[in-house]
């Protein structure tokens, strides 16, 4: 693959209601943070991709709320994707690619806040047959975590452990909306959310705005900060909620492969020194330590009670304290390609993890886990 | 232009009708697909990634994407949407363009789509603006086209007349368009007799609501004559979107066009646009966007395009056909409708057309409106750029 680089990253602190914020307020103070990270004005960006969710926003087409914050307007060729904010870094990764730009600016915002979460999410399901039950995105991967801990015996206490290490990893990030030292304990006696899932083993709400900067070409070389995209991939796996094994995640699977592919990883648990993942939930960290391969299939229990993934183990995840520690949804994944750059260009402050070379970011899109986008940035 | 030389190699559309109740709107995507991919001779085993867009407000379904994977094809496929309004279809078309010119992908399906019998498109669209200053006295798509409309009319001494002779065009070359919704030829008296709806605006000078689905394949250059002997080769593309409050947008003349023509038409090298481009297919909502938008393509100067129309320069025996296919006025799936302009200005390099074919199409343009007045512009050729 022709060299890409990551050159500016930008986010705004995570927080549970922005009270003081518009959505374009969060979008031009995460694209001016891109900017000046990168030591970029806008004049230098040829084109810009927006992310949002019109059902998250309430407004039809989102994208006009931050058009010009996000220095867009009638000067840039603009697009806007739906979705996690991996995938429109994807897109605007293959406007570059395509040779047609050399830079695109990639912005994602959301306001939980201003969001009914119940109702939006359980618009994702289908109107006839699992709307009508009452399906959302917790209760659904309240199915999903009973299914993987019923398939491979993994249990509450291992689930709780991620959110443990997480909010713990979150105090010394900045960012982070959530950040506690609490007990396995604590998590097990949080207030059942959705059984098996408890206060602990949830994401919050959140809002925030993140960006990124890429580059090609003379622009990535001449960048003062690159990080180079060494591999990336994302599939999507089937609708229909029955039609999966929910304690798999065969997109997962697959776009990992084919990400550790293009860059040429072969073990990743070895390969990868620091990854961020989409913990939107405490057992989801676990199941995508088997999707990433950093374990076999029912391994990801093992996995945290060995320690492998706490900030002093093997392969850190989610050094940030990920999505448990602040959940903004589109820029949810974004946001762990964010801190995945920090950690390669040794910028990640107090959560940095030593010498990192390889990092993983990682996010997801639709009902449990439907797809996933894999990225492998390093130095 | 791009690293790698790609093509719109195959075209897909569903029968359009104001309510298709014999299929749900997942049946209605495998529809354009099914189609598409039988054009290409192709399977879906064929298919590297899929991109799909429509507005998630007008259907009530949120992670489009996501739900819609039986019908796309995308299982176990790299999937994401897009989505801009009006323009969608023409922002999902040329995603399929960068996603297959960057190298990533060989062949991309991208598709667009919308049931609008099962929403209410007027209150989804006045979503689209912002809730303290805009959303009040916004109502829908028809208000803000109406102040246009009357700008036009006051600006250029235009009459309603010269507005309704687009719609009668554009209905009559719908008729011969076997996937067109509303196939019946009208004249001026019936649209100045039709019943209005916002001042200048009457029925007749509008779009209905439709549902329907479009499908294109994009493949790179390798593939491209292997699927499709006259391939449409995407030489530029150019999307405009500015907004952030309606008093900022400027209703003379289609600002947003007027630079994404400046912008395709020196990518692609075009210097007189009405001789060099053969066949247009124009995101053409109401009557009298067809006399303002084609001034702000250059296609003749500010306040000619009554003449222009009158003439008979754009009809299917003109110098430039514009909208052989029916055109936005005689069919509006919105979130397929720019992907339609798309796929028709393809059909016609590809001599596909049928009834609708004009004779060796070497230059096709095709354009997406939507948003607050913004504008997407595509130029398709049959050589290679």
């Amino acid at each position: 693959m022709e060299n890409i680089a990551v050159v500016g990253v930008g986010q705004t602190k995570i927080e549970r209601n922005k009270l003081g914020d518009t959505f374009a307020d969060m979008v031009y103070e995460a694209t001016k943070k891109a900017l000046d990270d990168a030591g970029m004005t806008m004049d230098d960006i040829d084109n810009v991709i927006t992310t949002s969710n019109d059902f998250w926003d309430g407004r039809t087409i989102s994208t006009m709320a931050v058009n010009d914050a996000c220095g867009g307007g009638l000067a840039k060729n603009m697009s806007a994707v739906e979705g996690d904010g991996t995938f429109s870094a994807f897109y605007g990764m293959a406007r570059i690619l395509s040779g047609v730009y050399d830079t695109t600016l990639v912005v994602s915002h959301v306001k939980g806040s201003e969001s009914e979460n119940v109702l939006i999410t359980n618009a994702i399901f289908d109107p006839l047959y699992m709307r009508p039950i009452g399906l959302d995105s917790i209760n659904s991967s309240a199915l999903q975590m009973r299914r993987y801990m019923t398939k491979y015996g993994i249990t509450e206490e291992q689930c709780a452990k991620v959110s443990v290490k997480n909010h713990k990893n979150a105090l010394k990030n900045p960012y982070a909306q959530i950040a506690m030292d609490i007990s396995v304990d604590d998590v097990l006696n949080s207030r059942v959310i959705s059984d098996p899932l408890k206060l602990y083993d949830c994401s919050p709400v959140s809002d925030a705005a993140a960006a990124v900067i890429l580059a090609g070409g003379d622009k990535a070389k001449k960048a003062k900060k690159p990080v180079w995209v060494k591999g990336v991939s994302y599939t999507a796996d089937a609708y229909f909620l029955g039609d999966r094994d929910l304690a798999d995640a065969s997109a997962l699977d697959k776009a990992a492969l084919e990400a550790y592919e293009m860059a040429g990883i072969e073990d990743p648990l070895n390969e990868i020194d620091v990854a961020e993942v989409y913990d939107a939930f405490s057992y989801m960290e676990l199941m995508w330590y088997e999707g990433l391969g950093f374990c076999p299939p029912g391994g990801g229990g093992k996995l945290i009670d060995k320690g492998i993934t706490e900030m002093d183990g093997d392969l850190p995840v989610n050094p940030s304290g990920g999505l448990l520690s602040g959940h903004p949804v589109t820029p949810g994944g974004m946001i762990r390609l964010i801190e995945a750059v920090l950690q390669v260009r040794g910028d990640a402050g107090e959560h940095q993890v030593d010498g990192v070379k390889t990092a993983l970011a990682h996010g997801i899109n639709g009902a449990c886990g439907q797809s996933h986008c894999v990225w492998i940035v390093g130095r | 232009m791009g690293k790698k030389r790609t093509a719109i190699v195959a075209t897909g559309q569903t029968n359009h009708r104001s309510s298709r109740l014999d299929v749900n709107g997942i049946e209605l995507i495998n529809e354009a697909v099914d189609r598409c991919l039988e054009d290409g001779e192709l399977t879906i085993d064929d298919i590297d990634a899929v991109v799909i867009g429509n507005m998630d407000h007008f259907e009530g379904i949120n992670y489009v994407d996501m739900w819609s994977i039986d019908g796309t094809g995308g299982f176990m496929k790299p999937v994401f949407k897009l989505t801009t309004g009006g323009t969608t279809g023409s922002t999902v078309g040329q995603a399929g363009y960068y996603l297959t010119a960057s190298g990533m992908f060989d062949k991309v399906l991208a598709i667009g789509w919308e049931k609008n019998s099962e929403s209410d498109t007027t209150a989804a669209i006045t979503t689209a603006f912002d809730p303290i200053w805009d959303r009040l006295v916004f109502a829908g798509a028809i208000g803000g086209l109406a102040v246009e409309a009357m700008l036009y009319l006051h600006t250029y001494g235009a009459t309603q007349e010269d507005a309704a002779r687009v719609a009668v065009r554009d209905r009559k070359h719908a008729c011969n368009n076997p996937y067109a919704q509303l196939r019946k030829e009208i004249t001026v008296e019936d649209v100045m007799n039709s019943p209005m709806l916002s001042d200048p605006i009457k029925l007749l000078d509008v779009c209905p609501r439709t549902d329907g689905a479009c499908a294109v394949v994009y493949a790179t250059e390798e593939y491209a004559e292997k699927i499709c002997p006259k391939p449409a080769w995407f030489h530029a593309g150019a999307v405009k979107h500015p907004y952030n409050l309606l008093g900022d947008t400027d209703l003379v003349g289609l600002r947003s066009m007027e630079l994404a023509a400046k912008e395709v038409y020196q990518k692609a090298g075009i210097k007189e646009p009405l001789k060099e481009i053969d066949v247009m297919e124009l995101y053409l909502p109401y009557s009298y966007a067809g006399l303002s938008w084609i001034e702000a393509m250059d296609l003749c100067k500010p306040g000619g395009a009554p003449k222009l129309i009158a003439d008979g320069k754009t009809d299917m025996d003109g110098e430039l056909p514009i909208n052989p296919s029916g055109g936005v006025i005689a069919t509006n799936c919105i979130g397929a409708t720019a992907l339609l302009r798309m796929a028709e200005a393809a059909i016609q390099i590809m001599g596909k057309g049928g009834a609708r074919q004009v004779p060796d199409v070497k230059t096709a343009v095709a354009t997406g409106f939507g948003g607050c007045f913004w504008s997407d512009m595509t130029v398709l050729r049959s050589t290679k750029p």
